[in-house]
């Protein structure tokens, strides 16, 4: 990637890592990130590989890295945790699509109009400080045990955070690159399409991600109580499961599936970033 | 076709807006017969009146102002801040309605914005942060109906004539401030405008910059003889730049006078030293700090 010719103006963070890097030890910062990474990673396994096996911890409370890794192996040879995973991406998706959709019309009611605004601005402060798994049980009452009311939590966990997020987008758009678009006879959706919309990005993405996290983390919050639901259960399912039958290596097989998945959908809003608006210098690199 | 006046001695309008209170049309044009005998002004600026409404009040920035601007002019909107200078820029953009009076373009009533008049602003973020300097201006004269080819020929063209051929592939924010305001002067000339707004737009860049960049907006300007309005509070800019210098004073501001500067360029001439000091005491009767808020 052509990041080293992206990041010429940015001359703040080099300063500041230098800083860190006189501070401790030259040898070791001066080794690539993913190197260093690494090294910690190898690290924390082996000394909790040499715990679970010198302490003589009982197995089913916790369990070492080798059977972690035997569990893992298994459950996506078997198909067990592909299952999960599918189950639990599909719900997350459907949730996010909806959530998107709703903020999307919150949002440009929110442009146009005032009143628009104020109900975004109410709803959000009542809304989104409320942790979204709490409507749970008011969800199970309204759409029974489906994935329908899995899907609703979700719906509002995201809804959220995108809505405020691209509104505030939207409403703090440069005046002048307002004017600049108006300036060319650029009026309507010409104009939000070819200068609102890129204007507000930075808004757009960083919503976008604090609402996948927030759906994330609800959804496995939302199937660990609510258990299994249509054909087959999710991720929070599988864990719950395999620690009512004792099978704890897979308790933390489906933990690290969550990490990984997290870091997955992680890389790729920062891929998405490095390639648009930390590219065109509208949010900083890090 | 840019007409020359044909004074040798620079010459001080005496007609000032207030003059003629009520009256229509000639408000202002006591400078240069010799420009109108041909045809009609590009732009008509009559009794112009704008204001903001705060908490329910009017506040009048802009009082009664008229003037005119002819093809090919080069016109210096001065002023201490808060005249209302860049309100008024922004009225002949099209961005504010006046409360009162007119402002024509070739004879026909403003009434939205648009790339016949195309605007450079002080601020450096005015170019889109999410486009090559190419694309930049390119994208204009897209969205103004030119095809994608002729568009990336134009652009190609007036960037090289900005002399930042070399910069093209960049995006903005890889830009120094004096390269992004060359890239909007570029965006806007690309338009091929009636006339071009400029919203002090050297203001935010330092002195040597600016300078190099008032010399070479002059060089262009005598080239493609381009029709200017310019916002500045620099005594000195509007010397440089300008055919005739609209001096207006405090809000809700008039026309004190317009000042014919086309044939004052030469700083060591006593018609230069003349004309700097009655400019200096229009503004210094406004109430400005002369030596150092105006005159640098």
């Amino acid at each position: 990637m052509q990041s080293s010719s992206e990041v010429d103006t940015s001359s703040a963070a080099p300063e500041t890592s230098g800083a860190r890097k006189a501070a401790s030890g030259s040898r070791w910062s001066s080794l690539p990130t993913v190197v260093r990474r690494s090294i910690l990673l190898v690290a924390i396994v082996l000394l909790w590989q040499l715990y679970v096996t010198l302490s003589g911890v009982s197995p089913l409370l916790f369990s070492s890295p080798l059977d972690i890794a035997e569990a893992f192996w298994e459950g996506w040879t078997s198909g067990d945790l592909v299952g999960a995973t599918l189950v639990t991406l599909r719900i997350l998706g459907l949730g996010m699509l909806i959530g998107m959709l709703v903020a999307a019309v919150l949002t440009t009611l929110a442009t146009w109009t005032r009143i628009g605004e104020d109900v975004l601005v109410l709803l959000t402060s009542m809304l989104n400080p409320l942790p979204a798994i709490a409507i749970l049980p008011l969800a199970i009452l309204w759409f029974g045990l489906s994935p329908s009311a899995l899907v609703f939590v979700i719906a509002n966990a995201v809804t959220w955070p995108i809505a405020i997020n691209v509104s505030t987008g939207f409403r703090t758009v440069n005046p002048t690159i307002l004017m600049v678009g108006r300036n060319l006879g650029l009026r309507g959706f010409k104009l939000v399409k070819d200068v609102l919309m890129p204007a507000a990005l930075p808004h757009t993405i960083s919503g976008l991600k604090t609402g996948w996290a927030f759906g994330w983390r609800t959804i496995i919050a939302a199937e660990l109580v609510f258990g299994v639901a249509g054909g087959g259960g999710g991720l929070g399912f599988f864990i719950n499961d395999a620690r009512y039958f004792l099978r704890i290596p897979e308790v933390f097989a489906g933990l690290v599936t969550i990490a990984l998945i997290g870091i997955a959908l992680d890389a790729v809003f920062t891929w998405i970033e490095r390639r648009t608006v930390i590219k065109w210098g509208m949010k900083s690199g890090t | 076709m840019r007409e020359q006046g044909e004074r040798h001695t620079p010459r001080l309008s005496e007609g000032t807006n207030r003059d003629f209170g009520g009256e229509h049309g000639d408000a202002v044009s006591t400078g240069s017969t010799e420009t109108r005998a041909s045809g009609r002004p590009l732009l008509t600026v009559d009794h112009v009146r704008i204001g903001y409404v705060v908490d329910g009040r009017l506040n009048v920035a802009v009082g009664d102002v008229s003037f005119e601007i002819w093809p090919g002019e080069k016109i210096m909107l001065l002023g201490p801040s808060g005249c209302g200078k860049s309100t008024l820029l922004k009225a002949v953009a099209g961005f504010i309605e006046p409360v009162g009076g007119h402002i024509s373009i070739e004879g026909h009533d403003l009434i939205q914005p648009g790339p016949d008049r195309a605007v450079v602003f002080q601020e450096f973020d005015q170019l889109f942060p999410w486009r090559t300097v190419a694309d930049n201006v390119a994208y204009p004269l897209r969205v103004t109906g030119k095809e994608k080819n002729e568009a990336e020929a134009t652009a190609r063209r007036f960037i090289e004539m900005m002399g930042l051929s070399h910069a093209a592939e960049r995006y903005p924010h890889q830009l120094s401030g004096g390269m992004k305001q060359r890239v909007a002067i570029a965006r806007a000339l690309a338009l091929e405008p009636l006339m071009l707004l400029m919203d002090e737009p050297f203001g935010s860049l330092d002195a040597q910059t600016r300078t190099r960049l008032q010399k070479e907006l002059n060089d262009i300007a005598d080239r493609t003889s381009v029709t200017i309005l310019f916002v500045t509070h620099s005594i000195q800019e509007a010397l440089l730049l300008g055919h005739r210098v609209v001096v207006l004073g405090q809000p809700p501001s008039e026309v004190e006078e317009i000042v014919d500067v086309r044939n004052v360029k030469d700083p060591d001439t006593e018609e230069f030293i003349e004309v700097r000091r009655r400019l200096r005491e229009l503004l210094a009767g406004e109430g400005e700090d002369v030596d150092h808020a105006i005159f640098e």
